[in-house]
């Protein structure tokens, strides 16, 4: 799991070995990489220019100016979709958090008939593409009320096999003596579970918030078909609409893009190395 | 175990917990654990995956009760060209958008992992498309698709006096780059994988391979591509099955006529959409789920296949 850490110790380069080639392949990879955020750019760019300024189609705007973030923030919509999607993506990553690891914890650590079976039938829920289950979803929510509901938009995914799984797998590596020493000690099997093995397995915990954090962030065709009333939608589906109903009006739709990307942004940029790592355990892993 | 418990009747309740083994006791616990989301994957999970077949053999629109009609919509499918045209939409984001990313991801990696100089700045730049909002940054890439005077690529083309393209007003051009949009969005995710693959690669693999005379390219071809299978096959049935499934880029891109022009940029999801919550043809659109289901097992089923035989 060492050799995982994104900045894992590889011999540095030592200066007189540097050649022309690799001074090149350093220029081409960097170029490559600002290419890849030329379209983020030209989104925060926009965003500060005014209607008649869009057509100038220079990185840095003429005269910058804040006024589309407060004619987009204002609109009201805009503030109620920031809050009910982070309020989404919170209540489903926390679930995954308790659900994922308690059965994962299960599988990994318990003896009992039948094992095997739940293993292998909650493995193959991962067979089962979303599409396939969204009629049904969609008619048992009209049946049970929950269409146009925080609950409809989330019920779906308050627990993963993957993260499941993933747990599984990790808990594996936590050694039987720790949890004996435990029980021991007195400690109930959800204690032992949620104070001995829990923080054992805090990496891919981190791991798996921040998957399933970014995947219900971002999460657009379920909240697209449940949510009918625009105090509900999420802000992909919001803004979705939002920028349908701006027609051509291309800088309130990049400020509306780029509030929405910012708060993805601002977390990335405070934890860069653990965000990273934790896609690199939960992709090696699951 | 149940003479004990009746023996113990007159004992407070804890005594009867007390009289059970631990395995016993581990047992009702891991049952316990378990309880809610046995559950929550048998209704959430298992009875809507049945319920889905079962629907797609019925004519209903939701209004009236569902009427078993055989596999009439299946029939339907194979002779509604519309569908075909789907498929053939769908297939073509799978058979270039895959390999196209990952060829990219790979050299990307192969080559970032020996830069050593700004090397978590420039995986941070590969990496950030990842953790935008699909939906918000698809308006971003059609505005970079407009006509001379607002957008960016036309913008460029005119001053070097390359003839304007039409991109998302065009049939043959607005599939390929909406695909583009998909393969930015997720490469930086491929990218990091591949990253975490190679560096899995213990170094004196590579030692062994140099002391032996071993070239570049032949230590890529003999020790680096073999070791980074799993990772790879991994990423193809990953970055697959995204392709197969694809719709924000191609709903947000297209949405004053979603899937067009001409229906030349739907994919199948898009097409199930449309029929169950558009049409509300439930039956018909099960129908076409279940064609989806069936193309992401093969694909699934293949890599297990191809994990196997190493």
């Amino acid at each position: 799991m060492t050799a995982l850490a994104p900045d894992a110790a590889r011999p540095p380069l030592k200066f007189g070995r540097i050649r022309p080639g690799q001074i090149l392949i350093w220029t081409v990879l960097l170029l490559g990489g600002l290419l890849m955020i030329t379209p983020i750019l030209y989104m925060f760019s926009t965003s500060l220019k005014t209607a008649s300024q869009v057509y100038d189609l220079r990185l840095i705007p003429a005269a910058p100016s804040f006024d589309n973030y407060v004619k987009v923030l204002s609109d009201g919509n805009f503030m109620r979709w920031f809050l009910n999607s982070s309020f989404i993506a919170i209540t489903v990553t926390l679930s995954n958090l308790f659900f994922d690891s308690m059965v994962g914890y299960t599988l990994a650590k318990f003896e009992f008939r039948g094992r095997y079976f739940i293993f292998l039938a909650i493995l193959s829920t991962l067979m089962i593409p979303t599409e396939m289950l969204v009629i049904p979803w969609y008619l048992m929510s009209a049946q049970l009320h929950w269409l146009d509901s925080y609950w409809g938009i989330m019920f779906p995914g308050m627990m993963t096999a993957f993260g499941t799984f993933l747990m599984k797998q990790f808990f594996e590596t936590v050694p039987d003596d720790f949890l004996e020493a435990a029980r021991i000690d007195g400690l109930n099997e959800f204690q032992i579970w949620w104070k001995v093995a829990m923080p054992l397995v805090a990496p891919a915990l981190s791991a798996l918030a921040i998957f399933t954090f970014l995947g219900n962030w971002t999460a657009f065709f379920w909240p697209l078909i449940v949510t009918t009333s625009r105090e509900l939608y999420t802000l992909p589906v919001g803004l979705s609409s939002f920028s349908d109903a701006q027609d051509t009006r291309w800088e309130m739709i990049m400020t509306g893009a780029a509030l929405a990307t910012i708060p993805t942004l601002v977390v990335f940029l405070v934890l860069q190395r653990f965000i990273v790592r934790g896609v690199m355990l939960a992709g090696l892993k699951g | 175990m149940t003479q004990g418990a009746t023996l113990s009747d007159a004992a407070p309740k804890g005594r009867v917990w007390d009289r059970f083994p631990i395995r016993t006791k581990r047992v009702i616990w891991a049952w316990a654990f378990l309880a809610l989301p046995i559950i929550f994957y048998g209704w959430i999970r298992f009875y809507p995956t049945f319920q889905a077949f079962w629907i797609s053999f019925t004519d209903w629109d939701i209004l009236k009760p569902a009427q078993f009609v055989g596999l009439e919509n299946y029939d339907k499918l194979i002779h509604d060209p519309a569908f075909w045209k789907v498929f053939r939409n769908t297939f073509t984001y799978l058979i270039i958008g895959a390999p196209v990313s990952l060829v990219v991801a790979f050299a990307v990696a192969y080559y970032l992992d020996r830069v050593r100089f700004m090397h978590g700045f420039i995986r941070a730049l590969y990496f950030l498309p990842f953790l935008t909002t699909a939906a918000a940054l698809a308006w971003v890439w059609r505005w970079i698709y407009q006509p001379v005077p607002i957008g960016l690529i036309n913008g460029l083309l005119a001053q070097f006096g390359i003839p304007q393209q039409a991109f998302l007003k065009s049939t043959t051009q607005a599939l390929p780059a909406i695909m583009v949009t998909a393969i930015w969005a997720g490469l930086g995710f491929q990218v990091i994988i591949f990253l975490a693959g190679l560096r899995a690669i213990p170094q004196t693999f590579y030692e062994a391979a140099r002391i032996d005379g071993l070239g570049e390219g032949a230590i890529l071809r003999k020790i680096t591509l073999p070791l980074l299978k799993p990772t790879t096959v991994f990423l193809v049935v990953f970055s697959s099955i995204g392709f197969l499934r694809i719709f924000d880029q191609v709903y947000n891109m297209t949405s004053n006529d979603p899937g067009g022009p001409l229906g030349s940029t739907k994919p199948i999801v898009l097409m199930i959409y449309q029929t169950a919550f558009s049409s509300f043809d439930m039956g018909y659109a099960a129908a076409q789920t279940v064609v989806l289901f069936t193309i992401l097992l093969i694909v699934s089923l293949l890599q297990l296949w191809v994990l196997r035989s190493r």
